[in-house]
Formats: structure tokens, sequence, C-alpha cells
């Protein structure tokens, strides 16, 4: 019996914003414990929340960025409610949300798996503050309270159930981490915690409209634990249904260690947060002005920007991969100006492999790159006007990220200069033909490998500059006498 | 000088009859002696109030004196003051020094007013007798075995007995014009919004307004000039043009129309306070004001709407008080959750419970319809009531109170009995309009009734104006309990 996976995803993008959500206190991570909390964060008696307009901008753009630039999706009026739990490091007693009225309603993702393009829906997104920390380590017995990153903005962004494999949760999990990147609304850091995601997983008999009964798994804080938490959980499911058990609903936590998802609470024990308008702040207005003001500083989205070098040459899967960031897509854009298109899809080669290659190795991101859009066009002329094999080329491009300067000066100084010269090319066929009787030999009789082999010894004689194509001629036409 | 009004010790300062320190020290010697009879003060600090009283004193010799520069006002133990004890008239923040300044009282010090002391009130707010203050009850000046009202009962028993000539409070539901009437002194509401809540401790934060008490209307002005204004860490405060409070105190009375509403004066209020306040109303008409009769036909779904709404936003407001951050912490507790039980067990006083529990459960899950979102729909047509009102009237008057002072102990036993006292103050809470209670006679066992005044939004500085024209027609609110000298 075939089984399919049913998956929703609530993540949870801190806004990069200076100030708490209803504080004045700052934001910046890692300062030590209890130093960036003031008296509202603290929830000292008397002291009152106000909105951080910078934050509800943020989540206006988000609303449009999953909207085509779209406005319709924002609601003008939104409600701030009080969500009540005790927990020592949320020191109100409650956390600040919006419940009935989020700031976004709808919008939709666009991802794409094994080349298969989809569109996830977005239910709703809505403001929230952040809790503090709690932490259990090293106070002998005792729990330690770091109210930092108590009332920290964040953006809960909630998808519907429209995944169906843990590739499409982690394919919309990091399309979602590029818009809210691209968008500049929240730093996308994973390990301090700035982008997390709980995934709401059930599973049902393939062509059942029902939905199953779905368990939340908490605690997802990289794409690879998103990814194995899924699979895990799913195949728990499974296993139970097949057993003629049934899907307790309940909230359940990834341990990464144990690979394993564990109960956390189950639905009887699940709290009543007794959900109330909070009486200290007003309904949040959003004027059609302000939302037009935004809406007008909006960048470039990452689809139309991918449709863009789509349609100047560059595969969709490159293209993809240059709009993974802005910071990538600017780059690309720059690297590609001026270029015919025509040697458009070998740039986007050069982006995608070496160069992307080399800032992984060196943890570098894209606007730390050792070599410059401009001189990436360079070393692209001189392959394409015939001085530089490939090979050759990535030897220029180590040189230049070495720091050896430009294209031009490495393959003066280097001598990499290819070898076109036909009269010289000839000399050295001659040369490697005289020397390989054997070879020349099995190529006669059909073994084509050989012929290989002849160009290799070709190649070894120039040092790599000979002109492969060249020599291929060259050699066809004299083993062909 | 402890029987003059602010305004005539104003004067006094700026003539030099008698500095800031004298005054001060004044006051602090009448609270000393007194103190224990009325137990209106929670905290005292000569020291700091002192300094501030030198400090006044250099404000006026250089020539910036303000109003209010150097006279002592004692502030209900509900505003954050720095460096100073901040109880709320709880065991839960019997510990707690509060590090920083309510926007009133920022504003009062920035005006060279004297921190007279903390005074003594019901715990978080919660109460109409100040019974329920884990400091004990504060006896009312005019008898003291009857109670004084509440919750702001210290700041009131204080101006009465002449220990502060001024003070401040806050009204949720009639705490500054119920222990006022209660009191035989004067207090204001303002409009929601008009004096900021930062620094506040919040009882229910869609209802809570601070402002002052006072023996005249006028005197209210002048401390009402300090206290209101825009504060932009309230995201209720309102953001107006500044205002005069005292512009109409001088504005005849002559062609107002004065509402007369009469769910008021309907079986519930006792006979004396019907006499007195009729007879006020007379006074009113003698002045040239017509009166118009009113109905404001939802006003006896005030005291149940009430009861959900301010303990709903009450459950939630102090939840924060968990013994984790500061004050009380039971000092023996096993985990997280037995922490948490012991120290509200232990911290809070019966009333407080009593409330935390109602606005849990109205709020709890299969229950908030009914309760929560049925009372705001209630809550908006009482307001309707009084906009129809406001069509026919300039102002409405009536009791503040259905009865005058009571025993201290005779209503502990029944909270509904307790609760019913607001039935004539809750309205105006609910609504968000500005109320007013100004002396207006006494019962025949001496005891002083209170006439309240409720305007349309915005309608301090008339309300201000009409309760001075009265106070010059009449003395009620110069009469001294028996007993002051």
């Amino acid at each position: 019996m075939k089984w399919e996976i049913v998956i929703g995803l609530e993540t949870h993008a801190q806004l990069n914003t200076r100030s708490k959500m209803f504080s004045g206190a700052s934001t910046a991570f890692g300062a030590a414990p209890n130093t960036q909390a003031c008296g509202v964060d603290i929830a000292l008696p008397g002291v009152l929340p106000v909105a951080n307009r910078e934050a509800v901008a943020k989540a206006v753009r988000f609303g449009l960025a999953v909207n085509g630039n779209s406005p319709a999706n924002i609601n003008r009026r939104s409600i701030f409610a009080r969500k009540n739990y005790f927990y020592p490091d949320l020191p109100k007693g409650y956390q600040i949300s919006q419940y009935e009225t989020p700031i976004v309603k709808g919008g939709s993702v666009p991802i794409v798996v094994d080349g298969r393009e989809k569109t996830v829906r977005l239910t709703r997104a809505h403001l929230e503050e952040d809790a503090g920390k709690s932490l259990h380590e090293g106070f002998h017995d005792l729990t330690g309270i770091d109210l930092n990153r108590a009332g920290t903005p964040l953006l809960e962004i909630v998808s519907e159930p429209d995944m169906r494999s843990a590739q499409e949760a982690v394919a919309y999990a990091k399309a979602l981490h590029a818009l809210v990147r691209w968008i500049d609304i929240c730093d996308g850091n994973m390990q301090e915690g700035s982008f997390r995601c709980d995934a709401n997983v059930s599973v049902r008999r393939a062509g059942s409209e029902k939905l199953g009964t779905r368990c939340e798994i908490k605690n997802l804080n990289s794409f690879r634990f998103l990814e194995r938490a899924i699979e895990i959980e799913a195949r728990r499911q499974i296993e139970i249904l097949e057993d003629g058990g049934k899907i307790e609903q309940e909230t359940r936590l990834y341990d990464a260690d144990r690979d394993e998802t564990r109960s956390m609470r189950t639905k009887e024990d699940a709290h009543d947060y007794r959900y109330f308008p909070d009486p200290d702040l007003l309904p949040l207005e959003v004027s059609d002005a302000w939302v037009g003001e935004i809406r007008s500083s909006m960048p470039e989205l990452p689809n139309m920007v991918r449709e863009k070098f789509v349609s100047r040459g560059i595969p969709n899967y490159q293209a993809g991969l240059l709009t993974s960031s802005r910071e990538m897509a600017e780059y690309a854009e720059a690297a590609c100006t001026g270029m015919k298109s025509a040697v458009l899809p070998d740039l986007a080669n050069w982006l995608t492999g070496p160069l992307s290659g080399k800032l992984n190795e060196e943890k570098l991101e894209i606007t730390e790159s050792r070599v410059s859009p401009k001189q990436l066009q360079a070393l692209e002329e001189r392959i394409d006007d015939g001085t530089l094999t490939n090979k050759l080329a990535r030897e220029v491009f180590d040189a230049m990220w070495a720091g050896e300067g430009d294209v031009d000066a490495i393959i003066a100084k280097r001598g990499l200069k290819q070898i076109s010269d036909s009269g010289e090319l000839e000399r050295i066929c001659d040369q490697a033909i005289a020397a390989n009787a054997q070879q020349v030999a099995d190529y006669k009789g059909g073994k084509d490998k050989a012929f290989n082999s002849l160009v290799g010894q070709v190649m070894k004689l120039t040092k790599g500059k000979a002109n492969p194509q060249q020599v291929t001629e060259i050699l066809k036409r004299k083993l062909s006498g | 000088m402890h029987n003059s009004t602010i305004k005539s010790l104003a004067a006094g300062l700026a003539s030099r009859a008698y500095s800031s320190v004298e005054l001060t020290q004044h006051f602090l010697n009448r609270i000393k002696g007194l103190g224990e009879k009325y137990h209106a003060f929670i905290t005292l600090n000569p020291e700091a109030s002192l300094k501030q009283a030198r400090a006044a004193d250099s404000m006026r010799s250089a020539g910036r004196g303000q109003p209010l520069t150097g006279i002592p006002i004692a502030q209900k133990d509900i505003f954050c003051a720095k460096g100073w004890l901040t109880t709320c008239g709880s065991r839960m923040l019997s510990n707690f020094t509060s590090p920083y300044d309510a926007h009133v009282v920022e504003r009062l010090d920035a005006a060279g007013a004297v921190t007279l002391g903390k005074t003594n009130m019901d715990e978080f707010a919660m109460g109409s007798s100040n019974e329920t203050s884990y400091y004990g009850p504060v006896r009312n000046p005019w008898d003291v075995n009857t109670v004084p009202g509440g919750s702001s009962g210290g700041s009131a028993a204080a101006v009465a007995a002449r220990l502060a000539p001024g003070a401040i409070g806050t009204d949720t539901g009639g705490s500054i014009r119920q222990p006022a009437a209660l009191s035989g002194i004067c207090g204001l509401k303002p409009t929601y919004g008009v004096v900021s809540r930062y620094g506040m401790v919040a009882f229910a934060s869609s209802l809570d307004q601070g402002g002052p008490l006072a023996r005249s209307a006028e005197d209210l002005a002048l401390l009402l000039n300090v206290m209101a204004g825009f504060d932009p860490r309230d995201s209720t405060s309102l953001e107006r043009e500044r205002e005069d409070y005292t512009r109409e105190l001088g504005t005849r009375v002559k062609g107002l129309r004065i509402g007369l509403p009469e769910e008021f004066f309907a079986k519930g209020a006792s006979p004396d306070v019907v006499r007195a306040v009729e007879a006020a109303v007379g006074e009113f008409r003698k002045l040239g004001c017509e009166t118009v009769e009113v109905s404001l036909p939802n006003m006896k779904l005030s005291v149940p709407v009430y009861y959900v709404l301010a303990p709903a936003e009450a459950s939630s407001n102090l939840a924060r008080f968990d013994g984790v951050r500061y004050g009380y912490r039971a000092p023996e507790y096993t985990d997280i959750l037995d922490l948490y039980k012991k120290s509200r067990a232990q911290g809070f006083g019966q009333e407080v419970k009593r409330r935390i529990l109602i606005g849990t459960y109205v709020l709890s899950h299969g229950y908030y319809d009914a309760y929560y979102i049925q009372a705001q729909r209630v809550r908006r047509l009482i307001a309707r009531d009084f906009a129809e009102v406001f069509k026919r009237c300039d102002v409405i008057m009536g009791p503040t109170s259905p009865t005058t002072a009571f025993r201290v102990g005779e209503k502990m036993g029944d909270p509904v009995q307790m609760y019913l006292n607001d039935i004539y103050t809750i309205p105006a809470n609910l609504a968000g309009l500005p109320g007013l209670s100004v002396p207006c006679g006494f019962d025949a066992k001496g005891l002083p009734v209170g006439l309240q005044m409720i305007g349309n939004y915005f309608a301090e500085a008339k309300m201000l104006g009409i309760a001075h024209q009265f106070q010059q027609a009449t003395d009620w609110h110069t009469r001294m309990p028996p007993g002051i000298q």
C-alpha cells in the first residue's frame, strides 16, 4: 500500500531590526546574558510595549514578496494578541503575537524539486516577539535565564500542508530562507536561531483526500535536520498505521543525536493559551500610502531575476543557483552585463562551479569573492577568443583567486598562451607520432582510445597549451594518410 | 498650612512665606503624628522628600518655579518611583524597589513637586474599601471605624486628613472617585489616554487611568496640568495638543444642560446620598443650569461587564509576578512549577486570587466567546448610551457611590455587595469617559457624600470649571473631618 506524506511548515524568521519588537533594547546576538534586556523585556511592573515600526515594515515587505509585489494580502488592520502561559524565560507570562488577524494573509512561494516547479501556498504570516533562553548547563541543578533574546521580533510564516516529501519541505524552507534574505528582513543565520522551522507531518493512503492526524516536530534548525526529522517521523507514522495503530496528535521533538523524534506533549496536556487582544496595544494599522512606499523600495524578486537569466540562455537550474541570494544575483548580473549571450552559459558555469567551490572552501560570502565580476569577464573573453583552453583558464582563475593580478598579466607572466600556430603544432604532432609507434599502430588497427593517448602526448609536450581542437584535426589528418 | 489648598500653598511658596523644606517637614510631622491612626501611607522617605524640597526651593529662587514646585504630593503606591519601594499594596511586591519612574512621576518631578510618600491602597488596586491591602486597611478620617473607599484609599484619606495637600491615584472602576466621595474630597478620572499609564502597575489596561485627588476642583486642574500629556511609551496615550485645565475655572455655568440619568437615582442609592445629590443639582439650577432627564439603559450591565473584562486583563497582567525575576518568592519550593504556585499562593491576597481565577476562567477555551466577547459587545453598547445622552446634555450628574463610607469589615465577606459600590463609577471607565467627584453634603451620621459628574471625551477642563463654580457657591469641599485641627 502506498502512503502519501503531507507536510506543512511553520517558520520563525527573526527580523533583522536594530531594536526589539516592543522595546528599544538591542537585538544584537551574543552579548553577555541579560545585558540586552531592558525594563520592558524583563517585564518590570508598569512597563508597556510599543510596536517597532521597522519590524512592521519588514512584515509588509514579506507580504509583498510572497504575493508578486501586490499589497492585496496585507491586512491594513491587524491585532496583537496575548498568548498566555507560564515559563521562566517568558517574563510577562504571555507572549505578544497575532492570532485572529495577522498582518499577512495568503501568498505563495515557488519551489523547484528535481526540475519540477511547484507552488507552496502560505496560510499567513504574523508578527510576534521571541522568548528568552533557559540555560540548563553549568548551573548545578539550577536553570539560568538569559533574556537578551526576549522581545526579539519574529515573523512566523505558516504554510498550507502543500508539501508531499521531505525534499519538497527542504526546497520550500530553502526558498523561504533565500527570500527573507533577498528582501533583507532576516539574516537567515540558522546556527544563531534566526531562521527555524517546525514541521507538521501527517501521512495518508495515496489517493485519499482526507488529511491524517498530524504531529508537530519542533527544534529543526538546519535543512538537514528538517529533512531527516520528516523522513523518520513519516516512517514512524506509517509503521504505526500499518500495524493497525492510531496516530495521536502531539508535539514531538527531534533529537539529532539519537536521530529520532520523541513526544514533548500530547493534545491532552496542550496549553489553553487564553488568547485575547492585547489591551496595551492599539490595532496595528498600515496605511495604503505607507505600503506603497515600502512597495517602491522592494528589490526585484528572485523569480523575476531567474526568469531574466533563463531568457538570456542560462539553464534553469543554474539560474536558480545564481538567484539563491541577492548578492549572488547581483554578482552574476555584473558578470553577465556587456557579454555576448553565447558565452553566458559558460560564464554561469564558472560562477556555479569554480567560484562557488572556492567560496565554500574558504567559507566566504559572494561579496567577499577574491575574483571580481570584471576579472571573470576578462577570463571568459580569453576563453572565447581562443587564448586560453579550459584547463589554462582554470589555472588563470586559481591565480587570480590567489591575488596574482588580472587575466592578461597572469597569462603573460606564466606564459600560458594557448598554442594555435599551426606550423608549430604540426611539428609537435609529428614528434608525438614518431615517438609513439605502438599507439599509432593501435589506432590504425581500430583502437580509438589510442588516439586520445596521442592527443595527451601532444598536450604533455606543450604543457597543456595546445589548442585541443587543432591538435585533433592535425592528428586525424596525419594518421588518416 | 496643612488646611490650605495647593493653589494657596503655591502662593505662599512664591511669596517666600515659607519654604518647600518647611512645608514638606510640616506634612511629614503630621504624618508621623497621625500615621498610625489612618494608616494612609505604606512608605515614607523623609530624606528623599526633603532633598526634593531643597531642590524645589532652589528652583523657585532661581525664578524657575512652576505652580507645583515645592508642593508635597502623596503618590498611590501603584506608581513606580525610582529608588522607592513600590508595593502596589501587595506582599508580592513588598520587596520591590522600582529602578525607574512612571511617566506621571517624571512629570511631577520635572515640575518640582515633592514626593511626600507612597500611599496605601487595595492590593493591585482591586477593592473598594482599602481592606485588601497587604499592609492593612486605611481608616476614614471622618470616622476611623469606616473605610475610606478604594482602591486609592490611602491617597484619599491622606488628603482628607490634611496629611497631604494633594495626591495622585488610579481609577479602573472608580478607584479615584469612590474614595474621594467617601473621604469628602475631590477626585478626577480623566478621559482614557490623557494620562500615560507608563509606570503604573497594570490592573486592567483598557480601563486604568491615573488622576489627581485634592480638596478643590482648582487643585485638581493644577495637578492634571502636570500629570496629563502624550507619552510615546504608552501606545494608548493620546497625542493631543497640551491643554491648560484651569482655563475654564472662571466660566459661568448659566445655560449648562445637566443630564440626570434615571438609573443613577433608582433604588440602590441610599436616601441620604440621593438627598445630598439632589440638593447639589438644585444648587446648579440656582446657578442657571437646566436639567434633563436621561437614560443609560445598558448601565445596569456595567458591573457584570466590568467583572468579566477587568479580571480577564488582570489575570494576564499579573502573570509577570511569578517569583522568578523580582518580587516575592516562596522560601521553599521543589521545582519551577512549585515555585510559581507557592510564590503566587503566598504573595497574592484573597481578592487578587479571586479575580485572577475569574479572569482565567472567562478567557478559557470554550468560555471566551460567552464571556469576554459578549462583555466587549455590551461595553460598546454602554459607550453608545453615553454618546446618545451627550446629544441632549453637556454633563451627567449623579451620586459617585450608592452609600457613604461603610464600616471596616462590613462588606469583606460579600464580594458582590462590595462590587456594587462601583455601580455608578464603572460606566465611565467602560466608556473611557472623564469622571469627577466633589463633596456635596453629608449623611445623617455626618459622613460625606460625593457628587459625580461625567463629561464627554476630553471635557476635563469644562468639568473642572463646572465643579469650581459649584465650589464658589458652596463650602462642602472646605469641611474638615472631626478632630482635625
